[in-house]
């Protein structure tokens, strides 16, 4: 165990030393050079402004991540449950996919402004809707192929002890897919934290996260901007590192994770 | 069920969509409890005769009857174990899982699987070794683990394609012997792929030599070494006699009186 921590340490060591420098170097040059806080604040003050402002950018913080959660869970949900449709009826991909993936090169956020209208400014579904649908390509796309890309003889074999559709996917086709899931996941995690925050750009309550920033910088409050957008990022990278940590547990078996097993 | 042969094949031909002819007037009958290896060129249709007699594609033309019934029913009824060039594991599953995967399908209880599991962990020699997940495993193991699985619900009938082509000289020369021993064991009737002459005249009752473009049986070599063979068999001057006469059938010429 502790053998492990080191060399967690270890490989976490270089990152941790960057980031602390890269700290050090940004209050540094500002300092250095005088810069104006309304061009670069100093991370000692984005720092003090995170803990003063920390009740109100607490609240806002998770009432965005909620609505990122949320289109998260519908986005990748309904681009899962297509991937397995299409899978399992080849028709279905070929009638469909060609339009998912041209719909996938459309600047999603785009659309913000009307799902507004649509769902409403102050309802957090207006949010939630801008990120589920930009979870839902990278999710559908990558677990689609996940699906599909499965040794044929591992097909084969199934056939050969006589399994059914239904089986093959439990046994053979989800699992190997699963791999390609996350990858789509982990894509997904962020997506939907950036499509809360810039669906809020186009309005939504006061009480959000990107409401707070846009109104911070609007009112010359660039402290308090930047401490949004830290939070922002804080929740973005966590959000990110659960669905890692989720993927590490559900794909143990992958060898790609080979590193983090015993033996 | 018994007098019946294990596989009777008539008039198979096999045409790819292409136009290639694949297999062209097979016929052949395998006996139970016969062990016969399948060995000719690249391309002469070895493989895809064993995928037809194991139902996974459509013969084109001519019958395929295993234990009496069409290839169909008997895969339908469980009666083939499959074991391909690479041991295909499910990376997902430990060794123990691996093998009990067939028995899921057939429903078998938790325990009954957990005994038969561990009766083959022994007949194939990877005790210890149920836990583990396929990539710690060297090549040989994994594919004894493969052997394993197709052998855990007793198939009347085991298909096996070129199982130790990728295997390195050593490892294959032992896994034969386990292979001739697990045979003798299960009672079950072998059809065998292979490239490799000694390979199949160490192994076979008998040795069909086919030839390509199309795929056909050009010569049936009847193996007359005596059961249990040994390391010592592939010393044996009728050995290197059979290997020679396996050897010239597959060049297509006539064997040397």
């Amino acid at each position: 165990m502790t053998a492990t921590l080191q060399q967690r340490a270890i490989d976490w060591g270089p990152a941790v030393l960057v980031f602390v420098l890269g700290i050090v170097a940004w209050q540094g040059l500002v300092v250095a050079f005088d810069v104006k806080d309304f061009l670069l604040p100093k991370p000692t003050q984005i720092a003090q402004t995170l803990w003063d402002e920390r009740s109100s950018l607490w609240h806002a913080g998770i009432y965005t991540f909620k609505e990122a959660l949320g289109g998260f869970a519908l986005g990748s949900s309904l681009g899962i449950l297509s991937a397995l449709l299409f899978a399992n009826f080849r028709w279905l991909g070929t009638a469909f996919m060609p339009f998912a993936v041209a719909a996938n090169a459309v600047p999603i956020i785009a659309f913000a402004p009307i799902f507004n209208d649509w769902f409403g400014l102050l309802n957090p579904f207006s949010k939630m809707a801008i990120a589920a649908v930009l979870c839902f390509f990278p999710v559908l796309i990558n677990t689609l192929r996940g699906l599909t890309s499965v040794d044929p003889r591992a097909i084969e074999l199934m056939r050969s002890y006589a399994a059914g559709n239904v089986s093959i996917f439990r046994r053979v086709r989800i699992p190997a897919s699963l791999p390609h899931m996350f990858a789509g996941l982990k894509i997904a995690s962020v997506l939907s934290m950036i499509g809360a925050i810039v669906g809020e750009y186009f309005g939504g309550p006061t009480t959000a996260l990107g409401v707070t920033i846009l109104n911070a910088s609007a009112y010359s409050n660039f402290t308090l901007a930047w401490a949004g957008i830290v939070l922002a990022s804080a929740f973005g990278i966590l959000f990110y590192g659960a669905v890692a940590a989720a993927e590490r547990l559900a794909t143990s078996w992958d060898p790609s994770h080979r590193d983090f097993q015993t033996e | 069920m018994n007098d019946r042969p294990a596989v009777a094949i008539q008039g198979l031909t096999k045409q790819f969509k292409a136009g290639v002819t694949a297999l062209s007037g097979i016929d052949l009958e395998v006996q139970p409890r016969e062990f016969v290896s399948l060995i000719g060129p690249s391309g002469c249709g070895k493989s895809t005769l064993l995928r037809i007699i194991g139902d996974l594609i459509e013969p084109s033309a001519g019958a395929v009857e295993v234990n009496g019934k069409t290839a169909h029913r008997a895969r339908l009824d469980h009666d083939y174990g499959i074991v391909f060039q690479e041991a295909v594991l499910y990376d997902w599953r430990t060794v123990s899982k691996n093998i009990a995967l067939p028995l899921e399908l057939l429903r078998w209880s938790k325990e009954k699987r957990a005994a038969r599991v561990n009766e083959l962990l022994g007949l194939v020699e990877l005790e210890g070794f149920e836990d583990h997940h396929p990539w710690q495993l060297s090549g040989g193991m994994q594919q004894r683990v493969a052997i394993a699985r197709a052998l855990s619900f007793d198939p009347a009938l085991l298909l096996m394609d070129e199982p130790f082509g990728a295997l390195d000289e050593m490892t294959r020369e032992r896994l034969n012997l386990e292979l001739l021993r697990i045979w003798e064991a299960s009672g079950s009737t072998i059809v065998f792929v292979t490239h490799s002459i000694p390979e199949a005249v160490f192994l076979s009752t008998r040795v069909v030599v086919m030839s390509a473009r199309p795929g056909r049986v050009s010569a049936v070599v009847d193996v007359d070494l005596p059961y249990p063979r040994t390391a010592r068999t592939r010393e044996e001057p009728r050995f290197f006699e059979l290997v020679t006469e396996v050897r010239e059938r597959l060049a297509g010429g006539e064997v040397a009186a």
